[in-house]
C-alpha cells in the first residue's frame, strides 16, 4: 500500500481532476439564513423606515399649495370655437379669474394641464426627429415625422412630427388686482423652465449667421401659427428650437393626462415673497383645442418642496406600506412565537 | 459467397437474417458437395470467450451491428429530462398566454382607436394604410407580439445548457469520483440529464463487475467444530477491520498460489501438526470438485473452474498443502503435504439444482473406498449420521455466524465405503445410466441411497467479494427511497447471495417471494399468491381494499404504502418472459413495486431492457440503469439515465452510457450530491427565470391600457435588449451553477434529502405558477406605483418629471433593483462568484445606462439615442429613490414573510438540516457512519453458484469440456492441448465422434 502510494506520487495520474475549490465544489461562501431574528427585526426597521417616509411626504406636500383651475371649462366659447378647425384663424381671448385667499410664498410655478392627451401613443412618441432638433442638415423624410414631415410641395416641416406640430400654443399670462379696477402683469419667467441637458444637449439650432436664415427652405408645422424661429422674438437664446416652451412640450408625457411646466414667477417688487393674497386672472389667448378629444386644459400655479408638488400618493403608499410590513411583522411574530416548528434535526 | 477455412476452396453459409434472438439460430453451410446444418449449437456470440484450445478456424458470420448482441441493444434514444419536457409544456402555455395578452391589448387597441383615437387624429392621424379601427387592432395585434415576447424565455434554453455544461464539468472534475486504481475519473458523457440524477427512483444494477468483482474469496471454515478464519492479533483476540496482520506465510509450499491470502495462522498450524480433522478437510477439498488444472512449467499450477467458488476451494486446498496436481478420467493426482498420492476416481455424483451437492467416490491407494460430499448445508446436515449430532450443532452456529457476514457457506462431509456394498451399488448405476427411460430418476435415487449417515468434516465459508462499498451505497441509495432491482444473466442462488451480501436482501424482510414457473399460468398463480400475503399482511393492518380494483385503473396506485412489511421478489428469467407479456405485465410491475428489493435472474439483454421500460412506462417514475457490459447496453439505453461502470469488460457500456465511473459506489455521489444539487439548482434557475421574465414583460401590459393600446413599450429599446442577456443572466447562472442548499457530506448523511426530486416538489406545474403570479405581482407593483407617483409628480426644482423617459428609467432602474434583491434572496450560496455576478450586473446596469444616456453617443446617433441625459436627470431626483424603494419593499417583503413562514411552519429536511448546522456550528457533528451489524441470519447455502450441472459426467467420459452449450463457453475450463491429445489417445476413434457437435470451429477444423 505504502509502496504503492509512492509510486502514485511519482507519477501524478494525468487524468486525476485538480483539488482546487473551485472544482470540487468547495468554494468558501456566505450562507444567508432567514433567521427569526433578522427577518423580525428587518420587518420592524422596513416599517418604521416607510411610516417615517409616509409622515414626511405626506407632512411636505401638504405644505405646497397649490391652486388649479380648469379654464377648458371656462373658457366654454373657446372650447367651442376650435372645435371647428376653420375657425383657426379666429382669435378667441378667454379670462379665468380665481381668488387667493392668502398669499403663496416661495418660488411659484405655473403649469398647464393636459387631460385626455396621448403623449404617450406609441406613433405619437416616435414622430420626432431628434437629428433635425439637434439641428442637423438630414433628410427627415427617413425620420418617423410622417405625416408631418414635408408638405405636398416636398417642402419639410420644421420641426417635423407629430408631436412638434402638436404643441400647446395658448397664450397666458397671469394679471393680479392690486385694488378692484387696477391689475398688473404678474411678472412670469419663460425660460430655465426646461432641463439643462435638453437645452443645451438635445436642442440646437441649424447654425447660420441668423436663424430666420436658418429655417430657409423650411416650413412650420401645420398647425403652428408662426415658424420656429419667431417662437421669442425678444430672446434670441430662448428661439427656434432652443425654445423652453418647445422643448418641454417635446418631452412627452409618460401618461395621458399630466402638466407640463409653463412660467414661473419672477419673484420682483411685489411679488418678491410670492404671490400675495387677492384676486388674479389668467388672460389666455385659446388656441389648442381639446374639446375634440374630450380634453380639458388646466392652469396651475404651485409650490414645490423637496419631493415635488402636491401629490399625495407616495406618501399615502408609505405609509400603508408601512403599516401593513409592521403589522406583517408582529403577525409573524405572533405565529412564529405561537406555531414554530422548526427544530435542529436531533431534536425531532 | 464467403472465403472459409484454412484451403483456398470455398464454401458457402446461407442462414437466417440478423435478428435479436440468443438461442436460435439456423443456417446451412454448404462445403465441398457436403451440406452441413449449422445451428445455435455452432454458434459464438459476440463477447463470448473460446477457452479450451489454443486456436480454432471460425467463420464470422454476422459483424458489428447484425450480431445478435448489437440487435439485442435496442434503438438509441434521444434522452430529455422531465424537466426538460415540463419546461417545453410550460413554454407552449406561455406562447398561448401571449397570444391571449396580444388578443386582449388587440381588442383595446380596436376600441380605443374606435372611440377615443379616431377623436385624436387630428394631432396623430392613422397611418396611412390603416383604414379602420379593426384594422389597427390586428396591427396592434402583431405589435405586441413583438414586445411581449420577452415572456416566452427564449434565451431559457441557452441558458439551462450552459447550466447543465457547468454540473457535468463539476461531475467530470470531482475528485470522490475519480478511481485511483483504474486512473478514471467520472465522465458526464452527455449534458443534458444533470438534474434528472435528483430525480431517481429506480435503479436497474447490473450483478456481475457492477456490484460484484467476480472474485470469490476462501475466507474462513469451520473443521471438526472449530472456526478458522477471523482476522487474529499477537494475543489472539479478534482484530479489528485494517488493522491487518502479515497474511499466512505460505512459502513452504513450493506449489502454493502466491495471491491467496489467509489470515489465520492456527490453520495451517493444525495442518502441520497432523490435525487428522483438518487434513481430510482439505483432502476432500482437493477430490472433491469438477476443476481442471494446468500444468504450463513444472510447478505452475492453473486450476479452471467452471465457477469461481470451486476455484476459490481447491486453491485454498493447494496453498495448504493439499495440491490437486492432474486429473484424468479414473484418476486424481493430489500432492497431499509434498507426497504425491493417485486417488481412484470411481464416481462422481454431480451437482444439480434440487440436490444442491456433489459427491465424488474414490479409492484412496491403500484401497478404501470413501465418498466425498459437500453441499448445500440445507440438504447434507440432514443427511449426516446421528453420531454427528453435536458436531453439527456448532458447525451449525459457525454457519450463521458466516452467513451473518454475507459468506457463501458449503458443509463438507464423508463416508467409508464397503469394499462388497460399492461394488453392488456401482453396478445397479451402471445398469441405471444404462437404462433407456427415467434414467435421471433412477440416477438420482442411487445418488440419495449412497449419499446418507455421512460424517460431517466442517464448512467453508466463501466471500464473493463485492465492489468496494457496495452495501453502503445500496444501503444509502435505499434510505433515499431510491428503488434498486438487479437484472443479472446468473442464477437466482447467486443473485439472492449477491441481494444479502450487499444489503438489499435483509433477514427482517417478512418475505421473500420467488417466482420461477415455466408456464403463463404458473407465473401468474405466483405472482397473485405473493401479492395476496401482501395484502395480507396490510389487511392485519386494517388497511384492506381492493386489489382488483388498484389493477384496473392504468396509473399504478403507489401500493407500497398500503403494505405493511418489507417483501423482496426474485423472479427467473423465463418466468420473467410470460411476466412482461402484455397481459400480465402490470400484474408483475405492481407486485415488484411493492417490493421493497427485485432481482431478475437470468435474463437476456434484451428482458433487461423490457423490464427498464415497464417501469418506465407505468411509473412515471426516473430510472437509472448501471452496468458494465455489452449485455447492459440495451437498459443502459432504455433507461431514463444510463451509467456505465467503466471495468474490465470492454467499454461498450460506458459508449452507450450518459455517465461514467469505475466505482459502483460513485452511484451515491453521483445522485445524492451531483444529482441532488442539479435537479436543486435547475429549479431555482427555472423559477426565478419565469419570474424575472414575467415581472419584465407584464409592465408592458399594464402600461397598454394607459398608452391606447398602441404598444408603446414601457422600457428603452436598450434595455429591452440588455436586460435578459446582460442585466439579469449571469447572477440567475452563477445560482445555477454553485448554489448548495447543505453541504455535500450532508446529503450522504440525511438520504432523505433526496426525495422532494422524487416526487418533483421544486419545479413542477405549481410552483411554475407560483412563480408567474409572483412575477405578474411584481410587474403590477412596478408599473402602478411608479404610475401613481408620476402622474403628476414634478421634480424638486419645479420641472417636469412626469415624461415618459423618466417613467421609463425610473420603472427599469426598479425592475433591476428588485429582481436583484429576489435573486439575493434565491441564492443561498453566496461564493465570491455569486457576489461578482449580482453586484456587477447591478453595476454594469448603472454603467450601461449612464453611458447610454450620455452625450456622446447621442451626438453620434441622435435619433438612437434618445434618452439622452435622463438618468442624471431622473435618478437625481428623491422622488424616483423612493418610488424606487418602496416598489423593491412592496415586491419583496411578501416574498421573505411567506419563505420565512414557510421555514418556520412547515420546514423542509433541508432546511432543517441547515438550521441544525447553524445551530451546532460550533459543536462538532457526530460523524453517523454505517455500522455492519453482525446479523445472525438465514443460512444461505453457496454451493457452486454458477455452476453446471454434467460436469462430473463429463469429467468421468473424459470427453474433456467440449461442451455444446453456448452459455458455458465463457465459463468452462481451459485444458492444455496436451491434455487432449492424451484424452484422444485414450479414448480413440471415440473423442473424435465426441468433439463433432463442438461448435463451428471444430467442424472448420475436421473439414
Amino acid at each position: 500500500m505504502t509502496s504503492k502510494s509512492r509510486e502514485d506520487a511519482q507519477h501524478p495520474p494525468s487524468r486525476c481532476p485538480d483539488n482546487s475549490a473551485f472544482k470540487q465544489q468547495k468554494l468558501s461562501a456566505w450562507q444567508p439564513e432567514l433567521t427569526p431574528a433578522s427577518v423580525l427585526s428587518g420587518f420592524i426597521l422596513i416599517g418604521v423606515f416607510c411610516l417615517t417616509m409616509g409622515v414626511c411626504l405626506i407632512l411636505s406636500a401638504r405644505s405646497v399649495k397649490e391652486v388649479q383651475i380648469n379654464y377648458s371649462d371656462k373658457c366654454l366659447n373657446c372650447s367651442k370655437l376650435r372645435e371647428n378647425s376653420s375657425n383657426w384663424n379666429t382669435e378667441c381671448l378667454c379670462s379665468a379669474d380665481f381668488k387667493l385667499e392668502e398669499k403663496i410664498q416661495g418660488d411659484v410655478f405655473m403649469y398647464y394641464g393636459l387631460q385626455n392627451f396621448y403623449q404617450n401613443h406609441r406613433r405619437y412618441v416616435m414622430s420626432r426627429s431628434n437629428a433635425q432638433l439637434l439641428g442637423r442638415n438630414t433628410d427627415i423624410r427617413n425620420s418617423n415625422c410622417a405625416p408631418f414631415s414635408t408638405y405636398r410641395n416636398g417642402t419639410p416641416m420644421a420641426p417635423c412630427g407629430a408631436i412638434a406640430n402638436s404643441m400647446f400654443n395658448d397664450t397666458i399670462s397671469l394679471f393680479y388686482y392690486t385694488n378692484l379696477s387696477t391689475a398688473i402683469q404678474v411678472p412670469l419667467l419663460k425660460t430655465g423652465n426646461s432641463w439643462w441637458t435638453d437645452k443645451y444637449v438635445k436642442f440646437h439650432n441649424p447654425t447660420s449667421h441668423n436663424l430666420t436664415s436658418a429655417f430657409a427652405g423650411t416650413a412650420r408645422p401645420p398647425y403652428w401659427q408662426k415658424p420656429a424661429y419667431l417662437l421669442d422674438e425678444e430672446n434670441e437664446r430662448n428661439n427656434g428650437y432652443i425654445n423652453d416652451d418647445f422643448i418641454i412640450w417635446m418631452r412627452v408625457s409618460a401618461f395621458h393626462t399630466f402638466r407640463n411646466l409653463h412660467r414661473r414667477l419672477s419673484r420682483t417688487k411685489q411679488f418678491a415673497d410670492g404671490l400675495p393674497a387677492g384676486n388674479y386672472t389668467f388672460r389666455i389667448f385659446y388656441n389648442f383645442p381639446v374639446s375634440r378629444f374630450k380634453g380639458k386644459k388646466y392652469l396651475i400655479l404651485s409650490t414645490v418642496v423637496w419631493c415635488g408638488g402636491s401629490s399625495l400618493f407616495l406618501g399615502i403608499a408609505y405609509m400603508v406600506s408601512g403599516a401593513v410590513v409592521m403589522l406583517a411583522g408582529f403577525i409573524i411574530t405572533a405565529i412564529h412565537l405561537k406555531l414554530k416548528k422548526r427544530k435542529t434535526y436531533f431534536q425531532r | 459467397m464467403l472465403p472459409c477455412g484454412p484451403s483456398a476452396s470455398s464454401g458457402e453459409v446461407i442462414c437466417e437474417t440478423p435478428n435479436n434472438k440468443l438461442d436460435k439460430f439456423s443456417g446451412t453451410l454448404y462445403w465441398k458437395e457436403n451440406k452441413y446444418l449449422l445451428s445455435n449449437q455452432n454458434m459464438l456470440l459476440r463477447g463470448c470467450v473460446l477457452r479450451n484450445t489454443e486456436w480454432c478456424f471460425g467463420l464470422v458470420i454476422f459483424a458489428g451491428p447484425d450480431t445478435k448482441l448489437m440487435q439485442n441493444s435496442g434503438r438509441t434514444k434521444f434522452k430529455r429530462t422531465s424537466i426538460d419536457r415540463l419546461m417545453n409544456t410550460l413554454v407552449l402555455w406561455i406562447f398561448g398566454f401571449l397570444v391571449c395578452m396580444g388578443v386582449i391589448l388587440a381588442f383595446g387597441n380596436a376600441i380605443w382607436e374606435y372611440k377615443v383615437g379616431a377623436r385624436f387624429q387630428m394631432y396623430l392621424p392613422w397611418d396611412t394604410a390603416v383604414d379602420s379601427a379593426a384594422f389597427s387592432g390586428f396591427l396592434s395585434f402583431w405589435s405586441y407580439i413583438i414586445i411581449l415576447n420577452t415572456v416566452v424565455p427564449i434565451s431559457l434554453y441557452v441558458s439551462v445548457e450552459v447550466i447543465r455544461l457547468g454540473h457535468s464539468y463539476f461531475i467530470n472534475w470531482d475528485k470522490k469520483m475519480y478511481c485511483a486504481k483504474r486512473r478514471t475519473p467520472a465522465e458526464a458523457r452527455t449534458t443534458t440529464l444533470n438534474e434528472e440524477l435528483g430525480q431517481v427512483e429506480y435503479i436497474f444494477s447490473d450483478k456481475t463487475g457492477t456490484l460484484t468483482q467476480n472474485i470469490m474469496v476462501f475466507s474462513k471454515c469451520s473443521v471438526h467444530g472449530r472456526s478458522y478464519g477471523d482476522v487474529q492479533d499477537m494475543l489472539g483476540h479478534k482484530a479489528e477491520l485494517g488493522e491487518r496482520p502479515e497474511p499466512v506465510d505460505f512459502s513452504f509450499n513450493p506449489l502454493a498460489d502466491p495471491r491467496f491470502r489467509f489470515w489465520d495462522a492456527g490453520l495451517l498450524a493444525a495442518v502441520q501438526l497432523g490435525n487428522p480433522h483438518v487434513h481430510e478437510f482439505f483432502r476432500l477439498l482437493s477430490l472433491c470438485h469438477t476443476v481442471m488444472s494446468e500444468e504450463k512449467n513444472e510447478g505452475e499450477l492453473y486450476y479452471k473452474a467452471q465457477s469461481p467458488d470451486e476455484g476459490a476451494l481447491v486453491t485454498a486446498a493447494r496453498n495448504f498443502g493439499f495440491v490437486f496436481r492432474a486429473r484424468t478420467p479414473k484418476t486424481i493426482t493430489v500432492h497431499e503435504l509434498g507426497h504425491a498420492i493417485t486417488y481412484q476416481l470411481l464416481a462422481i455424483l454431480d451437482f444439480n439444482n434440487v440436490r444442491k451437492r456433489m459427491s465424488v467416490i474414490v479409492r484412496n491407494p491403500e484401497g478404501k473406498i470413501r465418498l466425498y460430499c459437500k453441499g448445500a448445508d440445507t440438504i447434507l446436515l440432514e443427511r449426516l449420521h446421528p453420531a454427528n449430532l453435536e458436531l453439527a450443532s456448532i458447525t451449525t452456529d459457525h454457519l450463521n455466524e458466516y452467513a451473518g457476514e454475507g459468506l457463501r457457506t458449503l458443509v463438507l462431509a464423508y463416508k467409508d465405503l464397503e469394499e462388497g456394498y460399492y461394488g453392488d451399488w456401482a453396478e445397479r448405476l451402471r445398469r441405471a445410466s444404462l437404462a433407456p427411460d427415467a434414467r435421471e430418476d433412477r440416477l438420482a435415487r442411487l445418488y440419495d441411497e449412497v449419499e446418507h449417515d455421512m460424517m460431517l468434516l466442517g464448512a467453508t465459508a466463501i466471500e464473493d467479494k463485492l465492489q468496494q462499498g457496495v452495501p453502503e451505497t445500496i444501503a444509502i441509495l435505499t434510505l433515499a427511497n431510491i428503488k434498486i432491482w438487479v437484472l443479472t444473466g446468473d442464477k437466482p442462488e447467486t443473485a439472492v447471495n449477491i441481494g444479502y451480501s450487499c444489503k438489499m436482501l435483509t433477514d427482517d424482510m417478512t418475505e421473500v417471494f420467488v417466482v420461477t414457473g415455466h408456464t403463463v399460468l404458473e407465473v401468474r398463480e405466483e405472482l397473485r399468491k405473493a401479492r395476496e400475503k401482501m395484502m395480507d399482511g396490510s389487511r392485519s393492518m386494517g388497511n384492506g381494499f381492493s386489489c382488483q380494483e388498484k389493477l384496473c385503473s392504468s396509473k399504478l396506485p403507489s401500493v407500497l404504502e398500503a403494505i405493511a412489511g418489507e417483501y423482496a421478489l426474485v423472479i427467473n428469467g423465463h418466468s420473467l418472459a410470460h411476466a412482461l407479456e402484455a397481459d400480465m405485465e402490470l400484474e408483475f410491475l405492481e407486485t415488484a413495486c411493492a417490493c421493497k428489493a427485485v432481482i431478475c435472474c437470468r435474463v437476456t439483454p434484451l428482458q433487461k431492457a423490457q423490464v427498464v421500460e415497464l417501469v418506465k412506462k407505468y411509473k412515471k417514475a426516473v430510472t437509472l440503469a448501471i452496468g458494465d457490459g455489452a449485455n447492459d447496453v440495451s437498459m443502459i439505453k432504455t433507461a431514463h439515465i444510463g451509467v456505465g461502470i467503466s471495468g474490465l469488460e470492454g467499454i461498450q457500456a460506458v459508449l452507450a452510457a450518459d455517465y461514467s465511473f469505475s466505482q459502483f459506489k460513485f452511484l451515491q455521489r453521483l445522485l445524492l450530491v451531483h444529482g441532488r444539487w442539479s435537479y436543486l439548482r435547475m429549479c431555482k434557475f427555472l423559477c426565478y427565470f419565469f419570474y424575472k421574465n414575467f415581472a419584465f414583460t407584464m409592465v408592458h401590459f399594464w402600461f397598454g391600457f394607459f398608452c391606447g393600446f398602441s404598444a408603446q413599450t414601457v422600457y428603452d429599446q436598450y434595455f429591452i435588449t440588455l436586460y435578459n442577456i446582460v442585466y439579469t443572466s449571469l447572477p440567475v447562472l452563477a445560482m445555477g451553477v454553485f448554489d448548495q442548499d447543505v453541504p455535500e457530506q450532508r446529503s450522504m448523511e440525511y438520504p432523505k434529502l433526496y426525495e422532494p426530486g422524487q416526487l418533483n416538489l421544486l419545479f413542477n406545474k405549481r410552483e411554475f405558477f407560483i412563480c408567474i403570479a409572483q412575477g405578474i405581482y411584481t410587474s403590477v407593483l412596478m408599473f402602478f406605483i411608479p404610475y401613481g407617483v408620476f402622474a403628476d409628480a414634478t421634480r424638486g426644482d419645479g420641472a417636469q418629471l412626469a415624461d415618459y423617459q423618466s417613467f421609463a428609467v425610473t420603472v427599469a432602474t426598479s425592475l433591476v433593483i428588485v429582481v436583484s434583491v429576489q435573486i439575493g434572496l434565491d441564492t443561498g450560496f453566496w461564493t465570491a462568484i455569486n457576489h461578482f455576478f449580482i453586484w456587477g450586473s447591478l453595476a454594469v446596469y448603472f454603467a450601461i445606462l449612464f453611458a447610454m444616456h450620455s452625450n456622446g453617443l447621442f451626438q453620434m446617433f441622435p435619433n438612437q439615442f434618445r434618452f439622452v441625459g435622463n438618468a442624471q436627470n431622473t435618478l437625481a431626483q428623491p422622488i424616483v429613490w423612493l418610488t424606487i424603494a418602496l416598489t423593491t419593499v412592496v415586491c419583496i417583503m411578501p416574498v421573505v414573510a411567506f419563505r420565512f413562514l414557510k421555514l418556520d411552519l412547515k420546514p423542509e429536511l433541508s432546511d432543517t438540516v441547515r438550521y441544525t448546522q447553524l445551530v451546532r456550528k460550533k459543536q462538532k457533528t457526530q460523524h453517523r457512519c454505517m455500522r455492519r451489524v453482525g446479523r445472525a441470519g438465514s443460512r444461505r447455502s453457496g454451493y457452486a453458484f454458477s455452476h453446471q450441472e454434467g460436469f462430473g459426467e463429463l469429467i468421468m467420459s473424459g470427453k474433456n469440456m467440449r461442451l455444446s452449450s453456448l452459455a458455458l463457453s465463457s465459463f468452462t475450463t481451459r485444458s492444455s492441448t496436451s491434455w487432449i491429445e492424451t484424452l484422444r489417445k485414450k479414448k480413440g476413434g471415440d473423442s473424435s465422434n465426441a468433439s463433432s457437435p463442438s461448435g463451428g470451429a471444430d467442424k472448420t477444423l475436421k473439414v
